[in-house]
């Protein structure tokens, strides 16, 4: 059995004459003990995919179903077997961590002692300020309170949306961390991110934008799917290199990427005729082939749908 | 059960914590049971009034000498002529006076009746009809006194006596008016303001998705706000007996048992707004307009039903308050049974049925 | 690239007992691209209150566009342009009100503004979007748009908060390719950033811990101090020694 399949899910917002399609048509499946990204920017229609799967929301076409239970008519199923973390910050901020915790487990009809296995890891970290107010904890240790909650019933199946959007570089490698570690003891976890360097840390990804799926695969496979040779650039003057490789004939695409420019070769292309290339203006200037990242792909993939 | 419990703990936290508003919960009442009782009542006390005395007898000689021993009135000036009596009254100074017609002793010699005019300052039509009917009261005792000891009594007309309220005290009325209010800010707003502040922070997202049923939700949010409404009642009745000496005629039970009748009805007011609202604001914006106001206004506490236009008449038959302003001004004051307030009770018992139901239906399990 | 507009001196903001900026000293130059980083809690948000004239510093010195930071607050506000993530435009006003508002709150000429709108418009390719709902726009959209509009009355430094957290890679590439275009122009452009390839494409960046600014310097030569590969890899090393957190 999947632990979530999607098929042709619509979701629509807005009245008949003028309505947004925030999800079109969009299927995926995930196993069980997967860890699967939803990767994609704000508006590609990630939240809308996960309140559909925690039947928050109906869809407004296709159907689908989390542990085999229909997001539709068994909705009270899935609330007993799924976490949820939504976005934003959602605990109470007036009470203690301990008294938050105790909450949720209370609500889930089950005590802290029973599953405290699997929250150990992390609740330990924040077990010293168990007394502190929710409000008044920092954004990293939010982060780990919330997940806490989100799994002091052992779901089959965690639901993350967003776990890491505005939290600092080092918070969010602590908490890829955790996730690894809740994945060796088998729940299947569902994340979505903006930051496209998150990719590669998951099972498998679905890229998403403006509600149509780009591309589902592995990391490594989307990678080797990518299919054209890709040079990274620099030069001193990096605004004037950005501007004149357009001009160049080998050019597919380039852009910005750190602080190299990437340049996407056309197939009749090579990284002699880019040297010979910038050789005339920018004499300065390094190139090297690159493995593409997921951001190149993503990019690639969202020019040519 | 233990889920309903530990929803109950959790709203206790929360309003434990915050202190403030706890604080303004509990003085409130307290507050506008001062303010009512002591600066705002219509309540007279020495003021100043003239006669225009036409006939000078030892009758309306001794009428003038018992409205100035009174505590409500003095008498400041003795008129000639009807012509002074504007002028005394653009002075602002004098609020009534009293004119006795030339012939009072014949007339009540000859007919056994007299008539005896109030001239009255009615810019604060409040004032005006306590001070006439103040000094009515006044006159009607004198007139009792006279009479024992004639045979053929004899009548000073008068206009009306007021009834229940002989010490006529302004307490009276708006002790159950305060009440109301009191009950209808707290259970109504707050209870709306709290659940619509889960869907704010985005914590009832995550209850929806959670094995409670959302009626417990919504229930457990009720009981603290019943609470607080207890002891709010309490604090006013207390204050109302021992403060402003405004006795409870009827049974306390019945009472208290019909306050939290209509603290139920306002709790269930507050969970229908709250099923039908998004945003703090908007909670607090119905229960202030839709709510409180009209509780206000149309309650029969500040302004008599009976005054008003017909159509607002009708409109104040839907407003809760109105039947519960009637149901405790008949116990507290009246000292009636629920005999006689039966009808009230059930049209409340049947609003919050209604408001109850709605809501129940109206409660989304989803997000949108 | 020679005169300062922003000094800052041992700039430092206390909380009770809390200091949240330490004693911060840098320069950025005219038309200068100025990333500047920290872990959540650093003290990024109140130093950048201070520059804007939000906050009155506890002790130290800076000025912003030659406008001290304890008296002159008022001129600061009218010579420089903000724009965070969160807050930016008026979702329920259309695109040109939005910018004739911003125009206005500026005091700038009806002409002007009119000129102005044309030509964000122009560039932007917003021609036939003038005169809908902000709401309506696509998030990259307003993101640049936001950016148009907080460099409207051409103020000599921009501070930009986190302007491109959420935005799709190729929008955040357009997003750059307007700051370089400002940059350019000599607009000075003061930016945070979580992503740390955007680290990159600034002139220098400074990286704060614990309120104090641990490292400042072009992204080359951070990677060099620190012998890292990535601007990422920099500003894990040091934020890692952090201490404290929000």
């Amino acid at each position: 059995m999947k632990a979530v399949l999607a098929e042709n899910l619509v979701k629509r917002y807005g009245d008949k004459r003028s309505h947004t399609e925030a999800l079109k048509e969009v299927s995926f499946e995930v196993k069980q003990g997967e860890l699967f990204g939803i990767i994609g920017p704000d508006g590609a229609g990630k939240t809308s995919l996960f309140r559909i799967l925690t039947t928050l929301l109906l869809p407004d076409g296709g159907n689908a179903t989390v542990d085999g239970y229909d997001v539709v008519k068994d909705f009270k199923s899935i609330r007993k077997r799924v976490g949820y973390m939504p976005g934003r910050f959602s605990l109470y901020q007036d009470l203690s961590v301990a008294e938050n915790l105790e909450f949720f487990a209370t609500i889930f009809e089950t005590s802290i002692e029973e599953n405290y296995e699997l929250i150990k890891d992390i609740y330990s970290q924040i077990e010293p300020f168990k007394d502190r107010k929710a409000g008044k904890l920092s954004g990293g240790m939010k982060q780990k309170l919330a997940l806490s909650c989100a799994l002091i019933h052992r779901p089959s199946v965690l639901f993350l949306d967003e776990p890491t959007t505005g939290v600092d570089a080092v918070s969010r490698m602590e908490f890829w961390d955790m996730l690894q570690g809740l994945k060796k003891q088998g729940i299947t976890i569902l994340v979505s991110t903006p930051y496209m360097d998150e990719a590669s840390l998951c099972d498998r990804v679905a890229l998403i934008q403006t509600g149509n799926i780009l591309s589902i695969n592995s990391p490594e496979n989307i990678i080797s799917n990518f299919g054209r040779s890709l040079v990274a650039v620099r030069s001193n003057k990096m605004f004037d290199l950005l501007k004149d490789l357009k001009y160049f004939e080998g050019t597919e695409d380039v852009y910005a990427f750190g602080e190299y420019h990437h340049l996407v070769l056309k197939n009749s292309s090579s990284l002699a005729e880019v040297k010979e290339f910038l050789s005339a203006r920018h004499f300065d200037s390094e190139a090297t082939m690159v493995t593409p990242g997921i951001e190149d792909c993503f990019i690639a993939l969202m020019k040519s749908s | 059960m233990k889920q309903f419990i530990s929803f109950v703990k959790k709203e206790f936290y929360h309003i434990g914590r915050d202190r403030r508003t706890l604080f303004i919960l509990l003085v409130m009442p307290i507050v506008q049971i001062i303010i009512f009782g002591f600066a705002l009542t219509n309540e007279v006390k020495n003021s100043s009034i003239a006669v225009l005395d036409q006939a000078n007898d030892v009758g309306t000689r001794s009428i003038i000498a018992e409205l100035d021993a009174s505590n409500y009135f003095t008498v400041q000036k003795n008129l000639n002529s009807y012509k002074e009596v504007e002028s005394e009254f653009k002075k602002g100074k004098i609020k009534m006076v009293i004119v006795f017609p030339q012939n009072f002793a014949t007339d009540i010699k000859h007919f056994n009746k007299a008539q005896i005019q109030f001239i009255t300052d009615a810019s604060d039509p409040n004032l005006a009809n306590t001070m006439n009917s103040y000094a009515s009261n006044i006159i009607m005792d004198y007139q009792n006194r006279i009479n024992q000891d004639l045979k053929l009594p004899y009548r000073i007309k008068t206009e009306y006596r007021m009834l229940y309220n002989a010490q006529l005290k302004g307490a009276y009325s708006f002790v159950p008016g305060v009440m109301s209010m009191v009950l209808m800010l707290i259970c109504t707003m707050m209870t709306a303001i709290t659940i619509v502040k889960e869907k704010e922070l985005g914590t009832m997202e995550v209850m929806l998705v959670s094995p409670v049923q959302p009626l417990k939700i919504v229930i457990a949010k009720a009981v603290p706000y019943l609470l607080l409404s207890t002891i709010n009642i309490t604090t006013i009745l207390l204050l109302s007996v021992f403060v402003l000496d405004v006795p409870i005629n009827g049974s306390i039970i019945l009472l208290v048992s019909e306050a939290i009748l209509f603290t139920l009805t306002s709790l269930a007011l507050g969970l229908l707004i709250s099923t039908v609202t998004d945003s703090q604001q908007t909670a607090m914006f119905i229960s202030l307009t839709g709510m409180f106001l009209p509780t206000v206004m149309l309650s029969g506490f500040m302004f008599p039903i009976e005054n008003m236009p017909l159509p607002l008449q009708i409109i104040s038959n839907i407003v809760p308050a109105k039947w519960f302003y009637f149901i405790v001004k008949s116990v507290m004051i009246k000292g009636v049974g629920l005999a006689s307030v039966w009808r009230e009770t059930l049209i409340l018992v049947a609003m919050t049925g209604f408001f109850l139901l709605l809501s129940i239906k109206k409660f989304k399990i989803r997000l949108a | 690239m020679s005169e300062s507009v922003i000094i800052t001196n041992e700039l430092t903001k206390r909380f009770s007992n809390f200091t949240a900026v330490d004693a911060i000293s840098f320069e950025v130059k005219k038309g200068e691209i100025f990333g500047f980083l920290g872990a959540n809690g650093a003290g990024k948000t109140t130093a950048m209150r201070m520059l804007c004239g939000l906050s009155i510093p506890t002790s130290g010195r800076a000025s912003v566009a030659g406008f001290d930071v304890y008296k002159q607050t008022e001129d600061i506000k009218r010579s420089i342009g903000y724009m965070s993530q969160k807050f930016s435009l008026y979702e329920d006003l259309t695109v040109k009100e939005n910018m004739q508002f911003y125009g206005g709150i500026y005091g700038m000429s009806n002409k002007a503004i009119k000129q102005k709108t044309d030509y964000v418009l122009n560039t932007l390719h917003l021609e036939n979007e003038a005169k809908k709902l902000v709401r309506s726009l696509p998030l990259g959209w307003k993101q640049k748009l936001a950016f148009s509009v907080a460099i409207f009355h051409e103020p000599s430094i921009v501070f930009l908060d986190e302007p491109t957290g959420g935005v799709d890679p190729v929008t955040r590439r357009e997003f750059w390719n307007l700051i370089y275009e400002a940059a350019e122009n000599g607009i000075t452009i003061f930016v945070t950033t979580h992503y740390m390839d955007e680290a990159e494409y600034c002139n220098r960046v400074s990286i704060m811990v614990d309120g104090k600014i641990e490292a400042l310097d072009s992204p080359t030569r951070l990677k060099q101090i620190f012998e890292a590969e990535s601007m990422g890899e920099v500003f894990l090393k040091l934020a890692r020694k952090a201490v404290r957190s929000e």
